[in-house]
């Protein structure tokens, strides 16, 4: 009865440290106001282009789209909205620094695990600039007129399922990113695994065009890759394009994938550490 | 306890000469060079003891406080610390350790140094009540009421500097590895840091492990010292040691400057080489520099540079 409260005790305190992680990194985060507007005006005006431009094709011939005009422009204005979390080319600069720079050494000596420090992190990173970000996107968007008006979710449910996908996204945006992170031990520098990894993800999350867009065998091929599993499932549940049985398999595939890529950033990260050599000074 | 034995660890280290011939051929071959950076290292520091590891640039300092500290593997020997293998152990090993790596920062750059201070608190799982006495103590021991609230990439390298050092003690490490401390620090923090860090070995029991090149340090830290060159221990013991074998080595170079036609008092000389060499230190002692140049020449005498 004791040892089982000390456990708890003991896996409570641990989490603290990741939590604390979180919450420095987080309240960081939301000192960078101008970066935060900077942001907002960018988001509009690509959410605009992105209306347009869909707006054209699908005045050209409606019946060729597999989405409703309503469920893309729902899909641009919530990825516009909530683009840190789940952007690929947003990686934590610092922690490519320290690896860089050698300021990991300080990361290794502390009683951590340093792939669950960096989750933390990124996780706040992300959490940090989509909080200020998204709420001017969201209340302008839903005040546009027709056809290019944000419109809510069908019903609770929908809105529940979006906020449970978008919560497992994030954490596989996070887990690929770890990822690179980890390869980064091997290569020095990041910068061709970022342009690499940033590219195809781009295109394989449905960041450039959703996914139902692309022609088959293409989408069914990228709908199973983990990159599906990012923005691709909570964007397309909340504009209603994604349901039922699509939808309980589009989940099941984003835990298996976010399973596999815990498992293989964690022992990547941590044959990266054991190997790394801390040189100079 | 502190044992290291017979550690070597070497590095590859990658080569080519300036210019643009040379590093068009390093497309096609490369040329690296493989750096022993410790060769058989062993030593045994005990409980409480504070020792200063000094030798010349490049002289394998920092690896082997990289090794003590778990973030480096050595290529061979063993290393316990209180029973621990550092590298293996790391977690449970740096729990029990504070670490300042004078040329890097562990302090969060953006925030307030509080901040970076409290989540250390939560990372090492500081209770309360110490956390804060601790802070209490280290603030005003190293005078940093006013930088608490500062955002570290607002501070001077010294103001900085001093909050490193709060920052690894915080969690009351049984042991403190500092490699540089004193780096870029004015003569009043130098002075307030050493007192700290021998206040810290006195009070709290504290084993200090020192790397520097600022011979006051040590004189006003180390009773013991590890003189380290090319990856191998040279001198393992007091100060008067290292003066002692400065001096015969700065005798015989005056020797052989005094060679020509004083034969007799030359073979004076070397009979009495190393009570005269102590002497011969010893009346430089009010020379501030007087310890620099004793181990400019050792090193040079050792052809360890």
């Amino acid at each position: 009865m004791e040892g089982s409260h000390r456990c708890a005790d003991l896996s409570e305190r641990t989490m603290k440290k990741y939590i604390s992680f979180f919450r420095l990194r987080f309240n960081m985060g939301i000192q960078y106001r101008a970066a935060a507007a900077a942001g907002v005006v960018t988001q509009f005006v690509w959410g605009f282009m992105e209306c347009f431009l869909f707006r054209a094709f699908y005045e050209a011939d409606p019946a060729a789209f597999p989405m409703e005009f309503s469920a893309t422009v729902s899909y641009v204005w919530m990825q516009q909205a909530f683009l840190a979390v789940f952007a690929t080319w947003m990686m934590d600069n610092e922690i490519f620094d320290m690896i860089k720079n050698g300021n990991i050494a300080y990361e290794l000596c502390r009683p951590v695990s340093v792939y669950r420090v960096w989750f933390a992190r990124n996780c706040a990173l992300r959490l940090s600039r989509a909080a200020l970000r998204c709420v001017p996107i969201l209340l302008v968007a839903v005040l546009l007129p027709e056809p290019f008006r944000l419109t809510p979710p069908a019903d609770g449910r929908t809105l529940g399922m979006f906020a449970v996908t978008m919560a497992l996204g994030l954490l596989v945006t996070v887990s690929i990113a770890m990822i690179v992170y980890a390869l980064s031990f091997f290569t020095i520098t990041p910068q061709g695994l970022t342009i690499f990894f940033t590219s195809a993800m781009e295109f394989f999350s449905g960041a450039i065009i959703p996914l139902p867009f692309l022609p088959q065998p293409l989408r069914t091929i990228t709908e199973l890759l983990p990159f599906a599993g990012m923005q691709n499932v909570p964007l397309r549940i909340y504009g209603g394009d994604l349901a039922g049985t699509e939808m309980a398999r589009a989940v099941g595939l984003q835990v298996f994938w976010l399973a596999a890529l815990l498992l293989l950033g964690g022992w990547l990260c941590g044959k990266g550490v054991r190997r790394i050599v801390v040189q100079g000074g | 306890m502190i044992t290291m034995e017979h550690v070597c660890k070497s590095y590859r280290v990658s080569k080519r000469s300036a210019g643009m011939i040379a590093a068009c051929k390093a497309l096609f071959r490369r040329e690296t060079e493989t750096v022993q950076a410790l060769s058989d290292v062993s030593f045994t520091i005990q409980d409480g003891e504070m020792v200063g590891y000094i030798g010349p640039n490049g002289a394998g300092k920092s690896s082997t406080i990289k090794i003590l500290s778990g973030i480096l593997t050595p290529d061979a020997g063993t290393c316990l610390v209180d029973g621990r293998v550092p590298w293996k152990d790391r977690i449970a090993h740096v729990r029990q350790i504070g670490v300042v790596f004078g040329q890097r920062s562990q302090l969060w750059w953006d925030v307030p140094v509080a901040d970076s201070f409290s989540l250390l608190k939560d990372i090492y799982s500081i209770p309360q009540s110490q956390f804060h006495n601790n802070v209490e103590e280290l603030t005003e021991l190293l005078h940093l009421e006013e930088l608490l609230k500062t955002p570290a990439r607002q501070l001077s390298l010294g103001q900085r500097m001093r909050c490193e050092i709060a920052a690894s003690l915080l969690h009351d490490p049984r042991i403190l590895f500092l490699d540089e401390p004193t780096i870029g620090l004015d003569a009043v923090s130098k002075l307030a840091v050493r007192d700290f860090i021998l206040r810290r070995n006195r009070d709290h029991g504290t084993t200090v492990i020192l790397t520097t090149h600022d011979m006051q340090d040590i004189e006003a830290l180390t009773r013991r010292i590890i003189l380290i060159g090319r990856g191998r221990i040279l001198l393992d013991g007091s100060l008067e040691d290292m003066r002692r074998l400065a001096g015969a080595a700065g005798v015989r170079e005056q020797d052989a400057a005094g060679a020509q036609g004083q034969d007799t008092a030359g073979a004076q000389r070397q009979e009495t080489a190393g009570a005269r060499g102590q002497e011969t230190v010893e009346v430089r002692q009010d020379d501030p520099a007087a310890l620099d140049r004793i181990v400019a020449r050792l090193y040079e005498q050792l052809h360890i540079i």
